[in-house]
């Protein structure tokens, strides 16, 4: 049973993403996106990790998309194929994840396979919730605090942008 | 098998009997929102169809039903019709992790069912905000859909507002969240049992009066929000009649023009439940047990729960109707700076006083 919901999780989120870059119109694509998103959520819920497919909703589907939508609509971008041709350089990226996972599904022999720390049931019993709480404020500590230091960089750079005509105008007058 | 056909029957029925309750809701609303403000402008409303107007939704559905469809020129024939429904469906899909009444089981056929609770995830409130998120699609889609500028106009200022306001809402529940270490909203029902003063929106310790976790403030914003995020009046911007027709619905008619009105509604009902369930203890009556329960009938005691968390809801959905009848529309300017530059740092410093007070004084 989990393997047919796997499976139609994982074609369905391959389908989408061709999808995405496949069509003309970037409202359609937006759209492929968003069924990406849910397929993906699904793909965490089959994982026990409801948390994070509720997250990965509000997140992506709710917040990001609906400002790439917005952009896309503002700028009435219709059946713009400039960015169809850009096809040696997306060659020679996807060339070399090919390649890495030839080499990566090759060497699964050689290296000593990843030993979850936290079992399932543990999980179950303290609710998702709580476990990825405990985990991201004491072992994952570190990337937490770097990762908001990024948002707070970005936000900074967000507003310079914002007021850089205030601050030419204080200036020149 | 039989156990799980069983299962998926009761579901099933569940599933229709709330559909059916929130769809008759929305048909009462339409009606009572008219009569409310009629009253309140001292006029009487609707008066023609049945005593006291009473069949007018009835009336209104079926000229709705029967009337011609309409495809404008130059729009988008898939997503115009994609639109509705990308607005209904997770109008209506919230109200699956709504607890309607005390968290009881029920034996029927040898299994075990709880008749006013359909779903009790872990994650409860997370996947109303989710799909709450979802809704502003339809409205999007459909702006962009009709090929015309009062919708395209009225879609983009909805994506604006329903990020904006989004944010608010779920900073304010945040609050509610450290106070009862749960996501579910039945673990947060029962949290706030035992009279008023134990409602988050006082805030008192299971073993005190004084209101000392008080969430009052988070409550005004997650009010403020919620009718800001349904679009409705004073911050109706996406459908300001005066300056953009009907915003993005301009171009729908017939059942189409029906879905978005319902949607609406229904959004109307699933945020005024969820206000009640983390800010005014759900299904608890403001004192402690229940009537019934002293009176011996405690088999029977759902009933007034039910009826309290009803009388609940129905009080937000008049104050829906009231601030209509009460409120000028904002402009869009105030409308954004009320959001960022008001609701947001209250609902942030109201997390930071919660966490504090929730630290040195634990429930």
């Amino acid at each position: 049973m989990e393997q047919i919901f796997f499976f139609y999780f994982a074609f369905v989120i391959a389908a989408t993403s061709v999808l995405v870059i496949a069509m003309r119109n970037p409202v359609y694509s937006a759209l492929a996106l968003l069924i990406m998103f849910f397929h993906v959520a699904g793909l965490y819920v089959t994982l026990h990790a409801e948390f994070l497919a509720a997250v990965q909703i509000i997140v992506y589907a709710g917040a990001i998309l609906v400002l790439y939508l917005f952009v896309v609509m503002l700028l009435n971008l219709k059946q713009d194929d400039r960015y169809h041709r850009q096809w040696p350089m997306a060659a020679g990226v996807g060339m070399m994840l090919f390649v890495e996972a030839i080499i990566l599904t090759g060497m699964k022999g050689w290296t000593a396979p990843l030993v979850p720390t936290g079992s399932e049931t543990t999980v179950e019993e303290a609710g998702n919730t709580e476990v990825i709480g405990d985990v991201l404020y004491s072992t994952y500590l570190f990337p937490f605090e770097v990762a908001s230091l990024i948002l707070l960089v970005a936000m900074i750079g967000a507003i310079i942008l914002a007021k850089k005509d205030l601050l030419e105008v204080h200036s020149n007058g | 098998m039989t156990e799980l056909s069983l299962r998926l029957a009761v579901s099933l029925a569940q599933i229709v009997a709330v559909m059916g309750i929130v769809m008759l809701t929305v048909m009462i609303l339409t009606l009572a929102e008219r009569k409310v403000l009629g009253w309140m402008q001292d006029r009487m409303g609707p008066m023609e169809v049945g005593p006291y107007g009473i069949l007018q939704p009835i009336a209104d559905g079926l000229k709705l039903f029967f009337k011609e469809d309409i495809v404008p020129a130059g729009a988008n024939k898939a997503m115009f019709t994609l639109a509705p429904i990308l607005a209904m469906v997770p109008a209506m899909i919230g109200f699956a992790v709504i607890p309607f009444g005390p968290n009881v089981t029920v034996n029927i056929f040898g299994i075990t069912i709880k008749p006013f609770v359909i779903s009790d995830i872990n994650i409860g409130v997370l996947y109303i905000l989710a799909f709450a998120s979802i809704g502003a699609y339809g409205i999007i889609l459909g702006g962009w859909s009709s090929n015309s500028k009062y919708s395209l106009l009225g879609g983009l200022r909805s994506a604006a507002q329903v990020i904006s306001y989004e944010l608010n809402v779920g900073l304010a529940i945040v609050g509610v969240l450290l106070l009862s270490g749960s996501l579910s909203l039945v673990t947060i029902t029962q949290a706030q049992a035992g009279g008023f003063w134990h409602w988050f929106i006082w805030g008192a310790r299971p073993d005190g009066f004084f209101p000392i976790h008080t969430q009052i403030f988070a409550f005004v914003v997650f009010v403020i929000s919620a009718v800001a995020e349904t679009n409705r009046v004073p911050f109706d911007l996406p459908e300001a009649e005066s300056e953009l027709v009907a915003g993005f619905f301009t171009e729908y008619s017939g059942m189409r023009f029906a879905f978005f009105f319902i949607a609406e509604y229904a959004n109307m009902v699933l945020v005024s439940c969820v206000a009640a369930s983390l800010f005014l203890g759900g299904w608890n009556a403001p004192y402690p047990g229940t009537i019934l329960g002293y009176a011996g009938l405690e088999q029977l005691a759902w009933v007034e729960n039910v009826a309290w968390f009803t009388l609940k809801v129905y009080m937000f959905l008049f104050l829906f109707f009231w601030l209509r009848a009460t409120l000028p529309r904002l402009r869009y300017d105030q409308l954004m700076r009320f959001g960022w530059k008001v609701m947001l740092p209250i609902a942030l410093a109201n997390i930071v006083v919660t966490a504090i007070t929730a630290y040195f004084f634990p429930r």
